[in-house]
């Protein structure tokens, strides 16, 4: 029987069921038993000292890439899963362009089981919208919603034919399954290798319009409108795309949309101080500042629903090379939270959206369990210090791969504590990296 | 060393007067190529590895002789002859070449950002001889040079340059080193070759060439890059040169006389340039190649760290 915890004296932070303040928060088996002020702490409770901290639900991320199965040299489903519980994610989505990619119940399962062996993070496949991810035949969603699949994404493409995008969405109807999209017109990003602007021009790198991804969101927005299939628009980096969804939910319509905590964070010139730095390098590319403060205001304002880290891990091999020919993607998960409370420090965000852009913004998302610190639910607990800091050290990072743009950095903020399912998962300073 | 730096990659990171430093030295430089023997003592006993991955005859000769003329020992090596074709990466490439303990390693690559990634895994110099389209600074050198040596100076002069901006690493070196120097630079070329965010740069944008051109010291004509035409970013050639291509029509009624003519080569007879124009007074297109080699001998005289004790040979 797991023991019980008796966190005490910490700020807790529940946006779900509207929580902020001192309490002290009890798991018994597996389950929060009781959120209150004052508690008597019962005999056989190992007790957490959170004065100072924060408690929040365990965050939940919406994209990451676990490379498991296919690319275990970069990160397997366990690196993957420890990684997330020591940035204070205690459950992921995982992408499907594995290899295989997770189009049918056998990778689905493989996923699971390895996640269950692990016993880390929750994992939570999403499959393929069509087979193989080619974007020519649908896979077959029945068996992946069977299998455990809690949404659908041909992530690291996009889904090119209009029409069976519109199949997608209207099939999926039947099974109450998101479909999680990666914009981009392909003929308009061309060759191009990051943000076509000012700097792309002085770096002398083929550009990637932010009309590329404003295009595809419009297009979806209207095929939404003619099928009622639910959207979720993954990695939103622009302007247009945010003022696009905005839009559509105004007309009440159900789109959705996530941004990575880089994206919030860092802009293309960026990429041109880190001199050509590969680091940098990820789709979509690091947009304008005015792309960025459009981002932040969308998640302000409840346009973007989530923040997601796009976890990408890839190994020296991908990015040790020429700008034009390494990888897209940054690794994410053990960085997110003390760059997203830069954006509360900065005045962009509030605490309590933070939280819920981390907590019960993704659950509402795709309908997942989980996001709050309600009584009865199951005890997914992050303990945070918002003033701890530390340097990014790649080396000493959970993730198997090193690709991080924050190499090196002084932040501010960390997951002290990882609790899933009422059993402590990751403790700061304990858990053997 | 060129002012502060080891490299030299971009002369968006150069000042003035680092600009100058290698412009001063290679009116010595052009003086010993005058002479009957082309052959100074100053880097004897050094060694520059010329890696080239995309071809170049002119560039790649001009270090040559640079080096050869400074008794350096030259290397040419070239992607199609090495390991790249049996899926060695750059860097390894580079470490290889480092293992043989070169001076300078003067890097030509397709890949905007190359010859950077190589100077953080090798201990000695790196020259780039052009890297996609992100800048060719000894282009932009000895295009300055050439300026300064046919108008005085650059300080306060209208120098128009015309083509596919997008593409061409050699308006961006020419633009950093000619706006640092004093110049007021115009761009011109059809909309879809003006790259976004140029303005940033210090330059002003024009799409007419009339208006580009009227009143300029000097215009540096750039090559149509064929092997891009792909891109659907203009219909042809053929409205090409009408509209943006220079004649002797056009040049005797919109440029001033005395405004110089200047192109990086290879020129594209009757596209960017008619004939009479290419080889007429104005074109000072020949004196930018001879110059070329008198910059490359400057900057590799400087980074190789050139014998005291001979400098006074090449610079007498």
């Amino acid at each position: 029987m797991a023991e019980v915890l008796f966190i005490e004296g910490g700020r807790v932070i529940d946006p779900a069921s509207g929580t902020d303040g001192v309490r002290t928060v009890v798991v018994r088996d597996g389950k929060v038993a009781e959120v209150a002020a004052r508690l008597e702490r019962p005999r056989d409770a190992r007790a957490i000292d959170a004065r100072g901290k924060w408690v929040t639900p365990g965050f939940i991320d919406l994209h990451v890439h676990l490379r498991e199965p296919g690319q275990e040299y970069k990160e397997t489903i366990a690196t993957g899963a420890r990684a997330a519980v020591a940035g204070g994610f205690t459950a992921v989505c995982a992408m499907p362009n594995t290899k295989p990619v997770n189009d049918n119940a056998s990778v689905t399962e493989l996923v699971l089981a390895r996640a269950a062996a692990a016993g880390l993070a929750r994992v939570y496949p999403v499959g393929a919208i069509s087979k193989g991810s080619n974007g020519e035949e649908l896979a077959e969603y029945g068996e992946l919603l069977a299998s455990g699949c809690v949404a659908l994404s041909d992530d690291g493409r996009p889904v090119l034919s209009a029409a069976l995008m519109r199949r997608a969405l209207e099939y999926a109807r039947a099974f109450g399954l998101p479909l999680t999209v990666h914009e981009e017109e392909l003929q308009l990003v061309g060759k191009g290798v990051m943000h076509e602007g000012a700097a792309s021009t002085r770096l002398g790198l083929k550009g990637i319009p932010g009309a590329a991804e404003d295009v595809m969101v419009l297009r979806d927005i209207a095929l939404v409108e003619l099928t009622g299939g639910r959207l979720h628009v993954a990695h939103v980096s622009t302007k247009g795309a945010v003022r696009a969804i905005r839009d559509a939910k105004a007309r009440g319509l159900p789109v959705t949309g996530e941004v990575t905590p880089h994206h919030l964070a860092l802009t293309d010139e960026d990429v041109a101080a880190s001199g050509y730095s590969t680091d940098y390098k990820m789709n979509p590319p690091l947009r304008s500042a005015e792309d960025v403060r459009a981002c932040r205001e969308g998640l302000a304002d409840g346009t973007l629903d989530a923040i997601a880290t796009d976890h990408a891990p890839h190994s020296a091999v991908e990015k040790d090379v020429e700008f034009d020919a390494a990888a897209n993607g940054i690794t994410g998960l053990e960085t997110a939270f003390p760059v997203c409370l830069d954006l509360v420090r900065a005045g962009a965000l509030s605490e309590r959206r933070l939280v819920e852009a981390l907590t019960s913004g993704p659950a509402r998302a795709f309908g997942l369990a989980g996001g709050t610190l309600a009584a009865g639910v199951p005890a997914d607990v992050a303990v945070l210090d918002p003033v701890a800091e530390w340097t990014v050290d790649p080396a000493r990072m959970y993730s198997k791969s090193r690709n991080t743009p924050w190499k090196g950095r002084r932040l501010t903020g960390r997951c002290l504590i990882t609790i899933v399912g009422g059993r402590i998962v990751h403790e700061e300073g304990r858990t053997e990296r | 060393m060129i002012g502060r730096h080891k490299h030299c990659i971009s002369l968006a990171e150069y000042s003035r007067e680092e600009i100058l430093e290698v412009l001063d030295l290679a009116v010595s430089m052009k003086e010993v190529l005058q002479r009957p023997i082309k052959k100074v003592p100053s880097l004897r006993g050094k060694s520059v590895v010329n890696l080239f991955f995309e071809a170049s005859t002119r560039t790649r000769s001009s270090f040559e002789i640079a080096a050869k003329v400074l008794s350096a020992d030259a290397l040419n090596w070239t992607a199609s002859a090495s390991s790249v074709t049996k899926g060695e990466t750059l860097v390894d490439t580079a470490r290889n070449l480092e293992a043989m303990r070169p001076d300078v390693l003067v890097i030509r690559h397709s890949a905007g950002g190359a010859p950077r990634l190589v100077a953080e895994h090798v201990g000695c110099s790196v020259v780039s001889a052009g890297d996609g389209a992100h800048e060719h600074p000894s282009q932009g050198l000895l295009d300055c040079f050439t300026l300064r040596e046919k108008l005085g100076t650059l300080e306060g002069k209208t120098i128009a340059i015309v083509g596919d901006i997008s593409h061409s690493r050699v308006a961006r070196s020419d633009l950093h080193a000619m706006t640092k120097l004093g110049a007021r630079v115009r761009l011109c070329g059809p909309p879809t070759m003006i790259p976004a965010g140029i303005e940033a740069l210090g330059a002003t944008v024009r799409t007419q060439l009339r208006e580009a051109v009227e009143g300029a010291d000097a215009v540096v004509m750039l090559r149509i890059q064929h092997e891009r035409i792909g891109d659907p970013l203009i219909p042809g050639t053929r409205e090409y040169s009408k509209l943006w291509g220079l004649n002797a029509k056009k040049a005797a009624e919109w440029l001033r006389p005395e405004c110089v003519i200047l192109h990086p080569g290879p020129i594209n007879r009757g596209v960017e340039l008619s004939p009479e124009v290419a080889d007429g007074p104005q074109s000072v297109i020949l004196d930018q190649v001879q110059n070329g080699v008198a910059v490359r001998m400057a900057i590799l005289y400087l980074l190789a760290g050139g014998n005291p004790a001979d400098a006074g040979e090449a610079k007498a």
